[in-house]
């Protein structure tokens, strides 16, 4: 090759590697030590064997670019003429060997370790949706959903004219975050509604699948007060990257005056869904509703993506009976990603959503659905979404 | 001893023809060869069209991760070309393109008179172009292209819209051309070969290839299996994976990774086999210890099938379940370290030469060592609790795939083509696809450790600011390599029409019957099986 | 390695390609019927038709070239190699629903019923409150409804020795060529393929029995999937076998096949074994225990 062809390589280099240095986020480089006994102790084994690693690669690359540049023809290298050893055979599987033995020592340890159950002080279960969180207090008898926050929710559209850059958490930050107090071993039980989510905060060093009908356990004791973010880490559908994770984790003091202010929100939504809300209210709120749960399937406009979601706008349910609309979204529709949203929206926001998309994109149905009407309607439609769950035969026939 | 066509002795033969001749002309020769040079032929051209199409696919995905928000696709369409890429790269491009160098070179090595079943062995190639027109198409279908990932978990999988049962339908198609392949190779190496060609005779490539095919033959249809169960869990009301009727969903991951792993295997050794052929020729020294990479290939395979859980460690396996994974795991890095060292030791003290050829099996022993210790990393399991589905894990595979199995194959198509076509190719251009590529491809998938060690997932579409340098950087190598395959196709264009003759043994330093023939090797080569005595060099 | 000399090497196959093209008519068929497209089933149907017209062409291009004694002992022996290895994949194709049936009893059942560590008590106590897993297990969900497992003694018993049988008289049919006894080998084989029918039979009647008295289907959770999973591809097997071994029977009719020379018929008897292995497999797995 000639040297004009080196130059100009070389040059490609440089211009490459510049920006990167002077661009590159150096903090972003690296696994979080984070902020759990475990994780500490996850992070030093990852740097060890990553060492590890490393001299193995220099010493193997270093042997052979000494060779590469010593016995060239072009130096006048002979070629010698052996090609086998026992010896050496020999040599270079103990060696590995042993090295590999005194790697996994230290990693079965911190294995051990976190597979250690016993003695948590509370339980918290968490729930993955398409595309959202539940968290269960089992101890403190609390409950809520928790998903992506609007303003990334806004930035993330397609064709939105809010960069993302300049949201501050973009879509690390969601509407209501895990609360837990600091220095007490919490015991997560992960399931799933729909398809396998993963729950995953690098700073805990925790990361469970999420697989319907089963539940799998995990814990963490965080040592130290802050907002840690974590995102959903198996791939579950059109929004998957959009999950994220927010644990605020605060002192004992912090958390009980939260539970009292969980209480008394429960409370207050009990009394909105007694009271009579009029259709402006119920469109309103419908329509945020809308915009944070359905959106995603059925589009801003209501119209559906062809063959995979169904338009809204126009569609037979909407515009007739009401009984199938709200038996619709409360069950969902089996074998289909139309998830029921009965156990997750309030009796308020399924009376809003409804409403809304009654009267929304064009459709002509107009009438309106009370929260109090609709808590009762829940009430008699449990037994059918308890029932079982009928695995309809698409297909053959 | 003579090797000829019976088929003039029986006029009642209605697929006579005779047997010391050329091709026959025109589109139908290759519709009906059974010729192993020819099937060859058509394997490569097809893996080389479909590495356009997989690198055009993850050209989408890099230009949707180049910087933060949704830029061009929207996310459905997103994973559905991550998805696609993964299934044609692996399916489409590397598979074929190894099972196109077997058909080519396994005969010629061996000294065999062509495959051992050619009729059979025109069908498995011919079932690949109609097997992907089914995958492809479901791109076009209303409900989209397959966006569960390559590695189709229900209950996500069963999501999809019509074009599933496409999917699963293509994957058994392709099933049956490997499985048909495989047994074919199979019975080629026990069979084809001549007196005097003993096992141990043969060169690496064969061995490595004979342990691949086993592979094949025995995850692949495990995997038919799989997907079929999909398919009636999905139209026929069964419920194996779903926990409801007393199913599992984690039940498919266990299956489908008792395929996976040995997969990805299948995806290596053949390329060990290249470069354990390449590097002795420029070192211009027999290849050091093959006896032991004979055993540790062999060891690589067994301990392929027991190490599946490795990709499952988030899934809540019991604890014994998960020290046997890890331990089985790292215990892949003691044969796989025996060859690495075995070609250091084979370049020691040779007397080497740098062609292209050499270049990327060099750069595939330095990058596929980066990959494999990544993969060691991964095997950790704590640490792998964290790495598990971020960009670390693209980094790791991407590392042995593209600058490994993809590495290989163009090593190999530098290699070879003097022999294919008598010419030889334009060397200066050949250096430098090797450079830039080699620049390029690292700009591309080194930064993919860091943004997944800083806590990016994969198979997302949007990220938070923080990633968004080495992204974009990413992105950029990404262009560069996939634009410099343009030069690669560009060489081997001109190789065919033209270039520098070739000699018999091509370089200098070749060792193996495939450089005793004339280049381009004849359509038909060893009718007369070749004389092999305890002297004679095949390897 | 055989000592033979020359090898056949065929030229120019059309069989192949037709091949290709029916096997993509018959799964872009099969695809648009399960989705309730156009042209699904007519599709599926033509694509069949070509299967089978290439079957014929091929296998019997193949017998015209063996009978002409085109073929070395060496084209033998890579004939049986891949038969051989083709049976294996087989093999490995029954190895994953086996496989399914062995964790879902041995896992999955007793994780959702509470048994084991890690997280399974509290799957049941939360998710599946009330559930006791016993196999035969429709799930957790119970959506079988009132369903009864297949019992083992009645049509699957009779069904076991039927097969079993079927496999001494194809060995007796296999002696027999081998002494150049043609016309017995036929007599045998033709009691071997009417055993092999009856059980696709028997086979055929205890699903019509299962769907009509005992409401035992498909859908009936993990039971009913791996129970018709496992019992219809290997029913499938059963008459594919039955079939080679009837096209063996009917060449052996004409005159085909020597003492030394009768690689079909060991092939379809190799494959005959299989589908008698995998039952006995069954039987005791699916059935008994
Ligand atoms: C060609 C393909 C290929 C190859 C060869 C490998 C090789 C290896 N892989 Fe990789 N892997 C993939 C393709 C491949 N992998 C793919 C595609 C995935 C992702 C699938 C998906 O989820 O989509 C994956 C994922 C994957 C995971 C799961 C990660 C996760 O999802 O969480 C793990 C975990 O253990 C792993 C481990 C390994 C190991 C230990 C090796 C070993 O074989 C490597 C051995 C080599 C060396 C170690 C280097 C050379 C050795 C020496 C120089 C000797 C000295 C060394 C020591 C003493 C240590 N791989
Ligand atoms: C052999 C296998 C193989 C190969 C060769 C590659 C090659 C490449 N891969 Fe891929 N990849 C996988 C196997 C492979 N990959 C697998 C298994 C996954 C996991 C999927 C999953 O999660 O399910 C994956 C996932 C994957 C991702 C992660 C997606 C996600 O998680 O969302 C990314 C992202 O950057 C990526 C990028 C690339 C790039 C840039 C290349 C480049 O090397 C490609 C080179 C580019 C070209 C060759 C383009 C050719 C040139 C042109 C197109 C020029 C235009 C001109 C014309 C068309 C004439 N791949
Ligand atoms: C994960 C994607 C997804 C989300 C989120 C989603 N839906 Fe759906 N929805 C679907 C799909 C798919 C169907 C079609 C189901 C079928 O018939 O197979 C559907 C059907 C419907 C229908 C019936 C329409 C018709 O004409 O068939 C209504 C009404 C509906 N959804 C309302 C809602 C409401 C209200 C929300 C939010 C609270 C919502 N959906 C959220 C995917 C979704
Ligand atoms: Cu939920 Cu990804
Ligand atoms: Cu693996």
């Amino acid at each position: 090759m000639t040297s004009g062809v080196y130059r100009w390589m070389l040059l490609v280099v440089c211009a490459l590697a510049l920006p990167s240095v002077a661009w590159a986020d150096w903090g972003a480089l690296n696994m979080p030590v984070g902020v759990t006994e475990i994780s500490g102790k996850v992070y030093e084994l990852h740097m060890r064997i990553f060492i590890w690693c490393c001299v193995i690669g220099a010493a193997v690359f270093a042997v052979m670019f000494y060779s590469m540049f010593k016995h060239r023809k072009s130096k006048g290298a002979v070629a010698a003429d052996f090609h086998e050893s026992t010896t050496v055979e020999v040599l270079w599987t103990i060696v590995p060997l042993v090295i590999l033995i005194v790697m996994a020592i230290p990693a079965a340890k911190v294995l051990i370790e976190m597979e250690d159950f016993s003695d948590s002080e509370m339980s918290i279960k968490v729930t993955g949706y398409q595309w959202r969180w539940q968290y269960e207090y089992l101890d403190q008898d609390i409950s809520f959903f928790s998903q992506l926050d609007s303003a990334s929710n806004v930035a993330r559209q397609a064709n939105s004219t809010v960069d993302p850059a300049s949201i501050e958490h973009y879509l690390k930050d969601v509407d209501n975050a895990l609360v837990v107090p600091v220095g007490k071993k919490i015991r997560f039980l992960h399931t799933a509604a729909d398809v396998i989510h993963s729950w995953w905060v690098p700073d805990l060093a925790v990361k469970k699948d999420s697989i319907p009908g089963f539940i799998n356990e995990n814990w963490a004791l965080i040592e130290k007060p802050g907002v840690y973010r974590g995102k959903c880490a198996e791939l579950c559908g059109r929004d998957h990257g959009f999950m994220p994770i927010v644990v605020k984790a605060v002192s004992q003091e912090d958390f009980d005056t939260w539970v009292g202010e969980q209480k008394m929100k429960t409370a207050s939504a009990d009394m909105d869904a007694i009271r009579q809300w009029s259709q402006a209210e119920l469109m309103a709120t419908g329509e945020r509703v809308y915009a944070a749960n359905c959106m995603s399937c059925h589009q801003k406009e209501g119209q559906g993506i062809p063959g995979m979601f169904p338009a809204i706008a126009g569609s037979d349910i909407v515009n007739g009976d009401m009984d199938m609309h709200v038996h619709t979204v409360l069950n969902g529709v089996p074998d289909s990603p139309m998830q029921g949203f009965g156990s997750s929206l309030s009796d308020v926001d399924l009376a809003a959503v409804i409403t809304y998309q009654r009267s929304a994109f064009g459709n002509q149905a107009g009438d309106i659905l009370q929260p109090s009407h609709m808590r009762s309607l829940r009430q008699g439609l449990r037994q059918s979404a308890l029932a079982v769950p009928q695995n309809n035969l698409k297909g053959v026939n | 001893m003579s090797y000829s066509d019976k088929a003039h002795d029986h006029p009642g033969h209605d697929e006579h023809d005779d047997h010391h001749h050329g091709p026959a002309k025109g589109l139908m020769r290759w519709v009906k060869t059974t010729n192993h040079k020819d099937i060859g032929t058509l394997y490569l051209w097809f893996s080389l069209i479909m590495f356009f199409i997989g690198g055009g696919m993850a050209l989408i995905i890099r230009a949707e991760l180049g910087s933060p928000g949704l830029q061009f696709v929207d996310p459905m369409f997103f994973n559905a070309m991550t998805t696609m890429h993964a299934i044609v790269m692996i399916f489409g491009v590397v598979m074929p393109a190894f099972v196109g160098l077997a058909n080519w070179m396994i005969p010629m090595m061996i000294g065999a008179p062509d495959m051992a079943l050619p009729r059979l062995n025109n069908w498995s190639f011919w079932i690949m172009p109609f097997a992907f027109t089914i995958m492809l198409s479901t791109l076009f279908m209303d409900s989209g292209g397959p966006a569960g990932g390559w590695t189709l978990y229900p209950p996500l999988v069963l999501q999809m819209g019509d074009s599933f049962a496409f999917v699963i339908f293509a994957i058994h198609f392709m099933g049956i051309s490997s499985v048909m392949g495989s047994i074919n190779i199979v019975a080629t190496i026990f069979n084809m070969r001549p007196p005097g060609m003993t096992m141990m005779k043969m060169p690496m490539f064969v061995w490595t290839w004979l342990i691949t095919a086993y592979l094949l033959i025995a995850t692949i249809p495990v995997f038919a299996g799989a997907v079929t169960m999909l398919l009636t869990d999905r139209y026929f009301g069964t419920s194996f994976f779903s926990a409801a009727g007393g199913g599992d969903p984690v039940m498919f991951q266990h299956i489908f990774w008792f395929f996976g792993h040995p997969e990805v295997y299948i995806l290596i050794l053949p390329a060990f086999g290249i470069v354990s052929s390449i590097i002795p020729t420029f070192a211009r020294k027999p290849l050091f210890g093959y006896d032991s990479m004979v055993y540790a290939t062999a060891s690589i395979a067994f301990l392929s099938f027991i190490v599946w859980a490795h990709h499952m460690f988030t899934t809540g396996m019991p604890l014994a379940g998960e020290l046997f994974f890890m331990f089985s795991t790292m215990m892949i890095s003691v044969p796989t370290g025996v060859k690495v060292f075995n070609w250091v030791a084979t370049m020691w003290r040779g007397s080497m030469t740098f062609e292209t050829p050499m270049l990327f099996a060099v750069g595939f022993v330095i990058m596929f060592t980066i990959g494999g210790l990544s993969g060691l990393m991964l095997a950790i399991t704590p640490a792998d609790i964290q790495y598990h589905d971020t960009y670390f894990v693209v980094a790791h595979f991407h590392y042995v795939l593209v600058p490994g199995a993809i590495y290989s194959l163009m090593a190999a198509t530098y290699y070879w083509i003097p022999k294919w076509t008598g010419n030889m190719y334009d060397e200066k251009l050949g250096k430098l696809h090797f450079w830039i590529s080699t620049i390029f491809v690292n700009v591309l998938f080194f930064p993919m450790h860091f943004v997944g060690l800083a806590g990016m997932p994969r198979r997302i579409p949007d990220y938070n600011n923080i990633f968004a340098d080495w992204n974009f950087i990413a992105t950029i190598g990404a262009f560069g390599f996939g634009f410099s395959q343009l030069l690669f196709v560009y060489i081997i264009i001109k190789c065919v029409k033209g270039g520098k003759e070739a000699t018999t043994e091509v370089w200098e330093g070749a060792r193996g019957l495939e450089w005793t023939v004339p280049s381009p090797a004849p359509y038909h080569t060893f009718e007369v099986a070749p004389e092999i005595n305890s002297t004679t060099v095949t390897r | 390695m055989s000592g033979a000399t020359d090898y056949y090497v065929p030229h120019e196959a059309k069989w192949p390609i037709v091949g290709s093209i029916g096997l993509f008519v018959f799964f872009m068929g099969f695809g648009n019927w399960l989705n309730g497209r156009a042209l699904g089933k007519e599709l599926f149907i033509v694509g069949t038709v070509i299967l089978i017209v290439m079957m014929f062409g091929w296998f019997g291009t193949v017998i015209k070239e063996s009978e002409a004694g085109t073929y070395n002992s060496q084209v033998d022996t890579s004939f049986r190699m891949c038969m051989m290895w083709f049976i294996f994949s087989e093999v490995m194709f029954f190895a994953a629903f086996f496989g399914a049936l062995f964790y879902a009893r041995s896992f999955s059942g007793p994780w959702l019923g509470g048994e084991g560590g890690g997280g399974a008590d509290v799957t049941n106590a939360v998710l599946w409150a009330g559930h006791d897993y016993v196999w035969p297990s429709d799930g957790p969900g119970k959506i079988a409804g009132d369903y009864r497992p297949m019992p083992w003694f009645g049509l699957p018993l009779i069904n076991t020795l039927l097969l079993l049988t079927s496999g001494v008289t194809c060995t007796i049919a296999h002696h027999a060529i081998k002494e150049g006894k043609r016309q017995k080998m036929v007599i045998w084989l033709a009691a071997t393929v009417t055993l092999g029918f009856i059980f696709v039979a028997c086979q055929a009647y205890e699903y019509y029995e299962a769907y009509a008295h005992l409401n035992l289907k498909m859908s009936s959770g993990i039971y009913g999937s791996t129970f018709f999973m496992l019992t219809g591809f290997h029913g499938f097997h059963v008459t594919m076998g039955a079939i080679m071994l009837l096209v063996v029977m009917l060449r052996g009719m004409k005159g085909h096949f020597t003492a030394d020379n009768h690689f079909a018929f060991e092939a379809a008897a190799w494959y005959w074994h299989f589908v008698d292995v995998v039952w006995l497999g069954l039987f005791i797995f699916v059935y008994l225990i």
